[in-house]
């Protein structure tokens, strides 16, 4: 039973967590473990429509109840003129509704008392008097003439539409698409999901009245860029806020955005004088907080004759709720999808895009992908497919026919990108050798013959992950640079502190682990901090897979700044010549004389004991890292279906995942974020599915609606990997918290279609359940 | 009302409002917050606590319905410093990532492993079927229930007890 200890940890070693040890024993800080002295409670008040005109809001005798404290309305809010907030669209957003709610789940008004039992009893009581309008639930609805105005607070809106946006080349494109011997086509729906961390969203807010000094707990995966907008939307000064995110329990990209019940927390808590907690339910969490998708996507794609791609045609009409409040880099209204021409050499591309405001939640948030980059990846690799199964071509040999190839990086792609390095014909080759791909296709011909409905689906993705560089990149103009700041102390021991912010990827590991690499000081004698916002360096924060590319970038940069005055102090230390000294990991020696060394420990003390002459204490730094490029990870995913023709069910029997995140730090950490990623890939394939019916009511509000996969329904998975690092990031990392989550659902998807190809099938709009399936095979006459 | 809990082999008391569900009272009153809410539905089973050894739902039990009974929750696993075979597998093959789901997936295990001390893989899948994790993939909470087993089935006790403590890395 015992384990090999490792007294290093060095990059590729795949040590145990640092960090388990208080989840383990039931002792993890989460914000709702969190209780401050007199902490007060709040519950909101939520509109049940989703479009309606608040004719009155009666609060009296919600007042008049057992321990409450305050019932804030959105007329109090606007009386501190903080009824509207901006977003991170440069849109703004209702904190509490004054004029109209625009969808169901809008908040309305809270009340504060002493529990929260109290104050829920107390919500209840609010009384509102709405004028119920029309609402509007998909873009093809707010685009029709006469469509009721959603957005009539706004001044020069005179319709539903947000924005158009395109990237690429038109004319080239069309030139190509006049020539093409064949046209593909594709419409699909990536529907609305859910990030739904197990742990919901919340904040206590903590404003001292004497010293005017706020301290805001939130479970938020960037606490540096809340404090800014904090300070930008209250006026408080940016040094009397304090944002601590403490131990988070999942994010997926729902924990990014900043909500009204936050702002309302903290109004409250400056207004009383007391700390007031907030913590969604769960179905709070659902209608109300970042969904994800909801793209309606038209893919055409140009073939030859010798089957290659020669140009690719997207536009795709994007549903933001009722305010655009999507979390993503400036620039970019429909964030990375561009990304679109994904692992195929296409001389041209032209993509569309156009937003669209409907009667539904807000805050498009990027659900464990970077930046609908997620969407990007499912159209193109649903579109390959497709068209291999129209030229009657195998999917797998047509994507080898049109891979960029290794030679060609880095890689400009038709849509602006450089790909800074990939070898996708050998991830494809390591997943169909993993798979046993020509006997699987055999066999899959052998059951079609005797009846069965089967296949195989494949994905060969490529992300593009690690926003910055700052240029380009920007949170409401904020850089997204990411920072790590070290200190040895005398006795060799560190403390690193980041910009960014775990929620269970397993930080406190991986960082220490990048210390022990450049350092060599011992991953145990590491200490990882990060989401307070008075201790650690500015950063942007994580998501996105921007951690190991920026922040773990920064960290090995600050490490070796360190080894370079390490350096200096070893060469007055061994009276030896800095040129004259090797550094091996851990230690500097005078070359040719390997026993005469000091090792890092040493230095250390000596950092703060006995320095050369005129040299400055400490062993400390900072280092601010803006990425020269995005990294782009890649993989191949293939999955083979049996599908049971009388019912319509599916059934995964084989999910094979091939990744490149370029060096892998911790390898068994990287493979759990795969099997996360693959489990969500699949939850969004065949479960999960946030819908409205006409009156803008949303279905899958709850856990019994919103369907997660458990252990029973989730496939086994099968991982195996190619490594072709990063030409620019200094470990050669690339990041891979999400790569599964934008890879797999294609990959399920399509082994769907392939299994129903023969009938003619050529899309099924996730999540596939067994309904869709079977009136599928019943619309081409196919019974049991 | 009053109630009378045995909270992890200790008598535990309250005076609590009938409707004050079981989690509340683990996380309010006894300020016992491993015990964890995730969807107030019964669905996701965040709040899983052993009753007289039963995995349950302590958001849809009142605490009134553990009056005279018994209840574990995950701080009652660890002897100490020594922790339980359960926490040292998810420790051991890296069961948990967020930790959020991890105090009701152990006591789901260490409920499932005193029936069944050697369960096979689809026996544990569906024992903890209840209980959703949104970060692992469920593979290794298998493989660490699976390790569990072993540890129990070999007679160790917590061999590694500070495996797992803050300073670990190991």
């Amino acid at each position: 039973m015992a384990t090999e200890v490792h007294m290093h940890g060095r990059i590729g070693e795949s040590i145990k967590r640092k960090e388990d040890g208080r989840f383990l024993r039931g002792k993890g800080n989460y914000l709702d473990d969190i209780e401050l002295p007199g902490m007060l409670h709040m519950a909101i008040l939520r509109s049940p429509h989703a479009h309606a005109r608040i004719k009155s809001v009666d609060t009296a005798a919600a007042s008049a109840m057992p321990g409450v404290v305050a019932v804030v309305t959105g007329d109090l809010m606007a009386q501190h003129k903080l009824a509207w907030m901006p977003t991170l669209s440069y849109d703004t957003q209702a904190v509490l509704a004054t004029d109209k709610v625009r969808f169901q789940g809008q908040e309305v008004a809270a009340v504060v008392a002493e529990t929260l039992y109290q104050a829920e009893d107390a919500r209840d009581a609010i009384e509102v008097d709405y004028d119920v309008l029309p609402a509007i639930t998909s873009p093809d609805k707010a685009k029709e003439p006469g469509a009721p105005l959603i957005r009539d607070d706004k001044e020069n809106q005179k319709d539903n539409h947000i924005y158009h946006w395109e990237a690429g080349d038109q004319a080239a494109t069309e030139a190509a698409f006049a020539r093409a011997d064949k046209v593909v086509r594709l419409h699909t729906f990536y529907p609305r999901c859910h990030p739904t961390p197990l742990e919901t969203c919340g904040c206590i807010a903590d404003v001292n009245g004497a010293t005017g000094k706020a301290t805001i707990y939130m479970t938020s995966q960037a606490p540096h860029a809340v404090r800014t907008v904090f300070a930008l939307v209250t006026g408080l000064p940016e040094q009397n806020i304090r944002v601590i995110s403490p131990d988070i329990g999942g994010g997926f990209g729902n924990k990014v955005p900043v909500y009204p019940g936050y702002v309302v927390a903290t109004a409250a808590s400056l207004l009383i004088g007391r700390p007031v907690k907030w913590v969604e339910d769960r179905n709070e969490n659902l209608i109300s907080t970042g969904f994800a998708r909801d793209f309606h996507m038209d893919g055409d794609l140009a073939v030859d004759k010798n089957g290659k791609i020669t140009a690719l045609r997207v536009h795709l009409d994007s549903d933001n709720g009722a305010f655009f409040a999507d979390a993503q880099p400036t620039k970019f209204k429909a964030g990375l999808f561009h990304i679109v021409t994904g692992s195929y050499d296409i001389p041209a591309a032209h993509v569309t895009a156009d937003g669209y405001y409907t009667n539904k939640a807000p805050g498009g948030v990027a659900f464990r992908c970077s930046f609908r980059v997620t969407e990007a990846s499912y159209l193109i690799e649903r579109l390959v497919t497709n068209a291999a199964i129209e030229l009657g071509m195998d999917q797998a040999d047509f994507r080898m026919k049109n891979f960029i190839q290794p030679e060609q990086f880095p890689y400009a792609s038709a849509t602006g990108w450089i790909y800074d390095s990939g070898d996708y014909p050998k991830a494809m080759n390591v997943a169909l050798e993993k798979l046993g791909y020509d006997e699987l296709r055999r066999d899959v011909e052998a059951r079609r013959q005797k009846g069965e409905v089967t296949g195989i689906g494949i994905a060969s993705f490529t992300e593009v992950v690690g926003a910055g560089h700052g240029a380009e990149f920007d949170i409401l103009g904020l850089r997204m640079f990411d920072s790590a700041e070290l200190r040895v102390h005398p006795t060799g021991k560190a403390l690193l502190r980041m910009g960014t912010k775990s929620q269970g990827q397993g930080h406190e590991t991986t960082f220490a682990q990048i210390v022990t690499e450049e350092l060599g000081i011992p991953a145990a004698d590491v200490a990882v901090e990060e989401g307070d916002t008075d201790t650690a360096p500015y950063g942007l924060g994580t998501y996105a897979s921007r951690s190991t590319p920026v922040a773990g970038a920064a960290t090995a940069m600050v490490a070796r700044k360190l080894r370079e005055k390490a350096r200096k102090i070893a060469s007055h230390l061994l009276e030896a010549a800095e040129e004259d000294l090797e550094w091996e990991t851990g230690r500097f020696y005078v070359k040719g004389s390997p026993d005469k060394a000091k090792t890092i420990q040493e230095i250390a003390f000596a950092a703060y004991t006995n320095l050369p002459e005129g040299m400055e204490a400490g062993l400390e730094g900072v280092h601010y890292y803006d990425p020269p490029n995005m990294t782009y990870p890649f993989g191949t995913y293939a999955v083979v279906v049996d599908i049971d023709k009388g019912t319509g069910q599916v059934k995964v029997r084989r999910m094979v995942a091939v990744d490149d995140c370029g060096v892998r730090i911790n390898p068994m950490i990287v493979e759990g974020q795969i099997h996360g990623g693959l489990t969500e890939g699949f939850g969004i394939a065949f479960m999960e599915l946030i819908t409205f019916d006409n009156d803008g009511n949303c279905i899958g509000s709850n856990f019994m609606d919103y369907l997660l996969p458990t252990a029973w329904e989730t496939p086994r998975f099968e991982l195996g990997e190619t490594v072709t690092p990063s030409p620019h990031h200094p470990l050669g990392a690339k990041g891979v918290g999400e790569s599964a989550t934008v890879g797999s659902p294609a990959a399920y998807v399509n082994a769907v279609i392939d299994a129903l190809s023969p009938y003619g099938v050529t899309n099924i709009d996730m999540p596939i359940g067994p309904d869709k399936v079977w009136a599928a095979l019943r619309s081409k006459g196919v019974t049991e | 009302m009053k109630v009378s809990i045995r909270v992890n082999g200790a008598e535990r008391n309250g005076d609590v409002e009938p409707r004050v569900l079981l989690v509340d009272f683990l996380r309010t009153n006894l300020r016992l917050t491993g015990t964890h809410i995730g969807c107030d539905t019964s669905s996701c089973g965040a709040c899983t606590v052993l009753l007289d050894g039963e995995p349950v739902k302590s958001c849809t039990l009142l605490a009134v319905q553990a009056n005279g009974r018994g209840v574990t929750t995950v701080e009652g696993l660890a002897n100490g410093a020594n922790l339980s075979p359960m926490q040292v597998g998810f420790h051991e093959e890296h069961g948990l990532q967020c930790g959020f789901c991890t105090p009701g997936m152990m006591l789901v295990g260490t409920a499932l492993l005193e029936h069944n001390p050697n369960p096979t893989e689809d026996e544990i899948r569906w024992a903890i079927s209840g209980n959703i994790c949104r970060c692992t993939g469920y593979m290794n909470i298998v493989k660490s229930i699976q390790h569990a087993a072993k540890l129990r089935q070999a007679g160790e006790v917590a061999p590694r007890a500070t495996a797992a403590t803050a300073a670990g890395g190991e």
